[in-house]
């Protein structure tokens, strides 16, 4: 239950970290708030030759809101986000998850970043950047790009994250005027990951919703506004088509069950919380 | 600061509950090893060493930790408080502490300076909560023996008769 020896370089810019990166090559890793980074250290399930520490990079500690976007920093806590002013108003199916998000332990130390890096597929800010369509941005010692959450995360803690590569920082949309957004999870105990995570959207003639827990990653799929039967026939069709699996905390076919259920339900609330 | 080799010990220095302690790290080594093993406080317990029991909370320029999520040399020249912080230097318990006596807060005491810790923070920034959030907050925390019945009512009834 002790990493194996590692250098350790503690940064203090963006710049700093991604020529680290690429002179330490596919062994370097970034740590931010360490909550999923460590433990896996501990247990040796990673053993990289050297930790870029980004947790006190001042000018990657920020949120601001530009054109449409709510704009958080790589080294940004959850803590931050969740304290901050415009959250409700700006981001309020984040608003919503946060509460679900490991424990008031953890968020004080863990990064929305380091989150989105870390891709667990029943992680809920994956899944809320997924459902409202959001950005990832990645640096380089040689450039940035820009992905969409969709191109970002491709599997089970796997993403389109180059070696090399960080990502800066994360777009969340700012909610639309009149839209209606509700989350939703079961866990076997507060704060524990997700067995199903579920987020939707309700505008005037469209309803999203987005699944974390059960496929690889979030899967998102859009319907026009459904009713009654035809939402159920929609959830159950969904529900198969995220293909579940059996683990120790739950069935595949419980699975299904919570994705029907749950999913009626988290759309209802988003539609009641339309204004 | 300079890259740290991996199989040198480095010089790690902190205010750690008041005082400035210095001892030496591996880069690997955990801070709740350290403050254990080179420092000698014995508050920082270590109970699953990945994060999800509690034990080793400790507070870092005064933001809630694991310490045994977070690496010695992380927290150079940081600010460490431990529950061997809490009573006053003639030994006299805090408040708090105090409430946790009275209502049976603990049995074995494992968790409790882990607890303590992470009230310690919490109750700065919501100095009355609700019983519903000071059980949301606890989630954080695994006690084995007490059922968190005792520990909620010594916390409620500390923030409602407090003087300090
Ligand atoms: C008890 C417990 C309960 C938890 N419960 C939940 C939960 O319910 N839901 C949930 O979503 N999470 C949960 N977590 C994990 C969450 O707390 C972490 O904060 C989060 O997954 C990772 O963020 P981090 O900043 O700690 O990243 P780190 O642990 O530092 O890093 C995680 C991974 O991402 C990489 N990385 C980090 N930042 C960057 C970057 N900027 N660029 C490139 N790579 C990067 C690292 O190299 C590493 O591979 C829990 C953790 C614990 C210990
Ligand atoms: S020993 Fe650190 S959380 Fe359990
Ligand atoms: S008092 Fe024994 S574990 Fe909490």
């Amino acid at each position: 239950m002790k990493p194996k020896a590692f250098d350790y370089l503690k940064v203090s810019s963006a710049e700093e970290a991604v020529a680290a990166l690429a002179s330490g090559g596919e062994d370097a890793r970034i740590i931010a708030g360490g909550l999923s980074l460590m433990p896996m250290l501990n247990f040796r399930l990673a053993e990289p030759s050297i930790l870029i520490d980004i947790s006190k990079v001042d000018s990657l500690t920020y949120i601001r809101e530009a054109g449409g976007h709510v704009e958080v920093g790589a080294a940004t806590r959850q803590a931050d986000l969740m304290r901050w002013d415009g959250l409700e108003s700006k981001l309020p199916l984040l608003n919503a998850a946060f509460p679900f998000i490991g424990h008031y332990q953890t968020r004080s130390k863990g990064t929305v970043c380091g989150s989105l890096s870390h891709a667990d597929p029943s992680s809920e800010l994956p899944l809320c950047l997924a459902v409202l369509g959001g950005e990832v941005d990645l640096q380089s010692a040689t450039g940035k790009r820009t992905l969409s959450a969709a191109e970002f995360q491709t599997g089970m803690l796997s993403t389109a994250k180059q070696t090399g590569e960080m990502v800066v920082a994360a777009r969340y949309p700012t909610a639309k005027a009149g839209d209606g957004h509700a989350f939703t999870e079961m866990a076997q105990r507060r704060g524990d990951f997700a067995i199903v995570a579920l987020a939707a959207v309700a505008s005037a003639d469209k309803i999203k919703l987005g699944i974390g827990g059960v496929a690889d990653k979030p899967t998102v799929r859009e319907w026009d506004i459904l009713e009654g039967d035809a939402l159920d026939d929609a959830l159950n069709e969904f529900a198969w088509d995220l293909g579940g699996y059996d683990d120790i905390h739950a069935t595949a076919r419980y699975r299904r069950e919570l994705v029907r259920r749950l999913g009626r339900r988290v759309i209802e609330e988003a539609k009641s919380c339309r204004s | 600061m300079p890259q740290l080799n991996k199989d040198a010990r480095h010089t790690v220095t902190m205010t750690l509950n008041g005082d400035e302690v210095s001892g030496y790290a591996e880069p690997r080594m955990l801070l709740s090893d350290f403050l254990t093993h080179e420092i000698g406080i014995t508050s920082c317990h270590v109970g699953c060493e990945h994060g999800v029991c509690g034990a080793c909370t400790v507070l870092v320029d005064g933001t809630v930790m694991r310490g045994c999520l977070t690496l010695a040399v992380q927290a150079e020249g940081s600010t460490v408080e431990t529950a061997e912080n809490l009573a006053s230097d003639e030994g006299e318990l805090s408040e708090l502490q105090l409430a946790f006596k009275k209502h049976h807060g603990l049995q074995c005491g494992y968790c409790t300076p882990g607890i303590l810790m992470s009230l310690t923070a919490y109750l700065k920034e919501n100095p009355k909560p609700t019983e519903e959030e000071l059980r949301d907050m606890l989630s954080g925390h695994l006690c084995r023996c007490t059922g968190y019945v005792g520990m909620v009512r010594a916390v409620l009834d500390y923030c409602e008769n407090r003087t300090d």
